[in-house]
């Protein structure tokens, strides 16, 4: 890894770890399934049968229906979700904008108001459009959120309208609304490109001259400090804080201290709770279904991450050239494709044998397909941006020096690019691990995983055993991040394709 | 043992624009060729027809008695099979490996047993006077070095041809001045073949045994530096050749011998006796006096630009200006009346139209 040394030193800098630390937690933490379910363990009433939330606990009556389900709660989740989304859109393009466009404007009088307003917001205004379309079209396709504070009260969108017409057996409805998403997805694509994508260049600025200055904020500086770690404080650690006070309940709906138990964790199985299951870290169901969820992560991880080195090899090539166009090109629709609406081209395919399509509806291999292809355009984005950073002398010289297609490809561009195919790898992997609107209709009893494992428990009502596995699943989300971080703080922003 | 090149007729697109023109030359054993041109002339391109990096799209190019590219009978040898070097402006070094193994990497390719290996290392290392650097990785060495390891590299697998692409433009002008030197002697002694690519004049006049200077795709001139300096085929070659530049003044035949330049005429030898010329005077082959003299004509010192070794000098006569070279610190004062003495030896005539070289002899 000697490479590694110097090549991300300027990732190593302290302000730069500050940053990806923060968006590391900020991105597994309202993890939507996560703020969904706490949001639940505070808000919930007794509307769906079901036990009281903290709100009721404490205040002394239940919270109106349309705060504890329904639309409300909903768009809360999604926009907490993908906030982190659009933030990552929108920082880059600050990043990409050289700070003397700024400095211009101030020198000739203008307040900091009137440059934010009339210099720097045009210049990210692309940015902004963009997020605001490519997260419209993610929340189409969102079913975690959606499922578990709508359907209790049968507020349906069309990803959870979707699963429902599919489990009632109702093929042909199920696959009207995925052919519905995707072509929601493909206008919103459109759009996108027409109104962005010939004003994209702003994004890759770059070389010479550039100077990305942060502004002071002076006496702001402590207001912004503070009400950012508020609302930090709120949306993140808040929800966990809830989640994790709810495992240890003995009862559900029983907030005081005396009903604090380890039974969820690691009781014996008991028929008084759980329906019997014993708890989570003794579950052999939890570890069988975890195992399944790390082999699909590591299968998905590898794949991908090898098909990423491979298509960005191929694709700056044969940069220029038509094929290699429609090959990026190609490699980028399965990110515009809903995720649940993914899923249901899949099942379409391979539910039977059809023609040269073997059968592989319930086969843990399709699950594997399946997540390896969702991943493809990150892992071809950031194959190509690695390979890019090879210059193509290096892949020449070895060529004059005798060596073949092969051996160029594993002495040379394999080692320099070794670094974005570990990023890659492990973004792959903490991505599939919470992966759920994705694979949620193709999971079968036999490979299950822990993300719908969780919504399982969640829907049968047993809150408790889900809450801890999305803390588990949060745990290995963060330390994946951690881990990312350490190889290369910017591979988060590459991964996720900008 | 030094192998011949030869290249008929090669024509390289891209898109629309024609790369390379119907280019042929004839490389002979054992010299150095430079390809001169300003930026987009093809040079470049040339290379790495030559190298197997680029598939041309007409014409054919011999290594030795190899026919390695024919686009009629569809051969193209891959790189890797050419038995070629390539040395790059931007060294491409292998940025993950030690300077030992970059050098290795040919060798091990070839399966070359571990002693010889080691052998050469040592060897091409000291060819470049770089002995000690093996376990330094490419970053730790200045640019300086950093080419003289890419030499080395050439070197240890013994190529039966050189290619160099702007090999020295990367560093600066002092370490260049070195590195010449050190090219031209590496050259002398292994005597191979090499084909250099510069769009500096200087690299080119001082290094090759040939010459040949590009525009668009098209060899202007394929000479001796002693022939492209002082008899430049076009007044493209003639005006790209030469710092400073060549003066060029537009006259027309009057007689026998005698080109009328309007404000004043120059005697030189040619057969025409008639039609529009350009006059192609290098700034060092016009002497200055300082009182009238028959056959000298009076200009004034517009600007005088003494440089230590030399002197510039900017002479006016109505319109019509002239750059003189001479050596030493000039003592010539602005604005003063000087008188110009032309050699008609070192004259040469172009057709105006075609901007050829016209004979002076036939």
């Amino acid at each position: 890894m000697a490479i590694g040394g110097n090549m991300f030193r300027a990732l190593r800098h302290h302000d730069f770890r500050l940053y990806a630390g923060g968006m590391a937690v900020s991105l597994a933490g309202t993890w939507m399934q996560n703020m969904a379910q706490a949001w639940l363990v505070f808000f919930k009433n007794r509307l769906s049968g079901g036990t009281p939330g903290v709100y009721e606990y404490l205040a002394g009556q239940p919270p109106p229906n349309w705060l504890a389900y329904g639309p409300v709660p909903i768009i809360i989740c999604c926009a907490l979700h993908y906030y982190t989304f659009f933030f990552l859109f929108v920082s880059a393009a600050l990043m990409s904008i050289d700070s003397s466009l700024e400095e211009a404007g101030e020198l000739m009088g203008a307040n900091r108001w009137r440059i934010l307003r009339k210099i720097t917001l045009p210049l990210v205004l692309p940015a902004l459009l963009s997020g605001f379309i490519m997260t419209f079209s993610k929340v189409m396709g969102t079913f975690g959120g959606p499922n578990i504070l709508g359907s209790p009260i049968n507020y349906y969108v069309v990803s959870t309208r979707l699963r429902g017409s599919l489990q009632a057996g109702d093929k042909a409805d199920a696959f009207v609304l995925g052919i519905m998403l995707i072509m929601f997805a493909m206008v919103t694509i459109g759009l996108n490109q027409r109104l962005v994508g010939t004003r994209r260049s702003y994004e890759t600025i770059g070389g010479r001259g550039f100077v990305s200055q942060p502004s002071k904020l002076r006496q702001w500086k402590k207001f912004f400090f503070i009400s950012v770690i508020i609302f930090q404080l709120l949306v993140l650690l808040l929800p966990l804080g809830l989640l994790t006070y709810d495992t240890f309940l003995l009862r559900t709906g029983d907030y005081s201290f005396s009903n604090l138990t380890l039974q969820n964790w690691i009781g014996q199985p008991n028929p008084l709770y759980n329906d019997g299951e014993p708890g989570v870290l003794l579950n052999p169901r939890v570890y069988k279904t975890a195992w399944n969820s790390i082999k699909l992560a590591l299968y998905t991880a590898f794949f991908t991450a090898l098909l990423g080195v491979l298509l960005g090899y191929a694709i700056v090539k044969g940069r220029g050239t038509r094929l290699a166009k429609l090959v990026d090109q190609l490699a980028y629709i399965p990110y515009v494709i809903p995720g649940i609406a993914f899923g249901a081209v899949y099942i379409a395919m391979f539910a039977k044998k059809m023609g040269p399509l073997p059968s592989l509806y319930g086969t843990f291999a399709l699950l594997v397909i399946v997540s390896v292809a969702k991943h493809i355009p990150y892992s071809s984005r950031s194959g190509v941006s690695a390979m890019m950073q090879v210059g193509r002398e290096l892949e020449e010289a070895a060529q004059v020096s005798g060596a073949s297609v092969w051996q160029r490809f594993r002495r040379i561009i394999f080692p320099l690019t070794i670094s974005g195919f570990f990023s890659g790898f492990l973004l792959t992997f903490i991505t599939t691990m919470r992966e759920l609107s994705l694979i949620i209709l193709l999971v079968t009893r036999d490979t299950q995983l822990l993300a719908s494992l969780t919504m399982k428990y969640v829907e049968a009502g047993r809150d408790q055993m889900g809450n801890i596995i999305v803390l588990i699943l949060v745990l290995i989300t963060i330390t994946g991040n951690f881990i990312i971080g350490r190889f290369s703080g910017g591979s988060l922003k590459k991964g996720l394709g900008g | 043992m030094a192998t011949p090149i030869k290249i008929n007729n090669l024509t390289k697109k891209f898109g629309n624009v024609l790369a390379l023109d119907h280019v042929s030359l004839v490389i002979e054993p054992g010299t150095f060729v430079t390809l001169l041109g300003p930026s987009g002339c093809g040079k470049t391109t040339l290379l790495r027809c030559v190298a197997g990096l680029e598939d041309p799209d007409g014409g054919e190019i011999y290594i030795g008695n190899q026919l390695v590219f024919s686009y009629d009978k569809g051969i193209s040898l891959p790189s890797s099979k050419r038995d070629l070097g390539l040395v790059f402006q931007n060294y491409a070094l292998w940025p993950h490996m030690k300077v030992d193994k970059n050098i290795t990497f040919a060798l091990e390719i070839q399966k070359m047993p571990k002693a010889e290996m080691d052998q050469r290392v040592k060897e091409s290392l000291k060819e470049v006077q770089m002995e000690g650097y093996e376990d330094r990785y490419p970053r730790e060495m200045s640019g300086g070095q950093q080419q003289r390891i890419a030499l080395a590299r050439m070197l240890a697998y013994r190529p039966k041809i050189f290619l160099m692409d702007e090999p020295l433009s990367n560093l600066d002008a002092r370490l260049r001045m070195d590195m010449r030197t050190e090219l031209k002697r590496l050259h002398h002694i292994s005597g191979a073949t090499t084909i250099y690519v510069t769009h500096d004049q200087v690299e080119a006049l001082t290094m090759s045994t040939s010459i040949a200077v590009m525009r668009e795709g098209v060899v202007q001139q394929f000479d001796t530096p002693d022939k492209v300096y002082h008899f430049p085929a076009n007044l493209f070659v003639a005006d790209f050749i030469g710092n400073p530049k060549v003066n060029l003044l537009e006259g027309r035949i009057s007689g026998k011998n005698t080109v009328d330049l309007g404000l004043f005429k120059l005697t030189l030898d040619t057969v025409k006796s008639s039609g529009d010329v350009v006059v192609g005077i290098r700034p060092e082959d016009v002497t200055i006096v300082e009182r009238p003299e028959p056959g000298a004509v009076e200009f004034s010192a517009y600007s005088v630009l003494p440089s230590g070794a030399d002197s510039t000098i900017i002479a006016r006569l109505g319109e019509t200006e002239l750059t003189i070279r001479v050596m030493g610190i000039s003592k010539i004062q602005m604005d003063q009346r000087i008188w110009l003495k032309f050699d008609s030896q070192t004259l040469n005539l172009y057709d105006k139209e075609s901007g050829n070289l016209i004979n002076r002899w036939n």
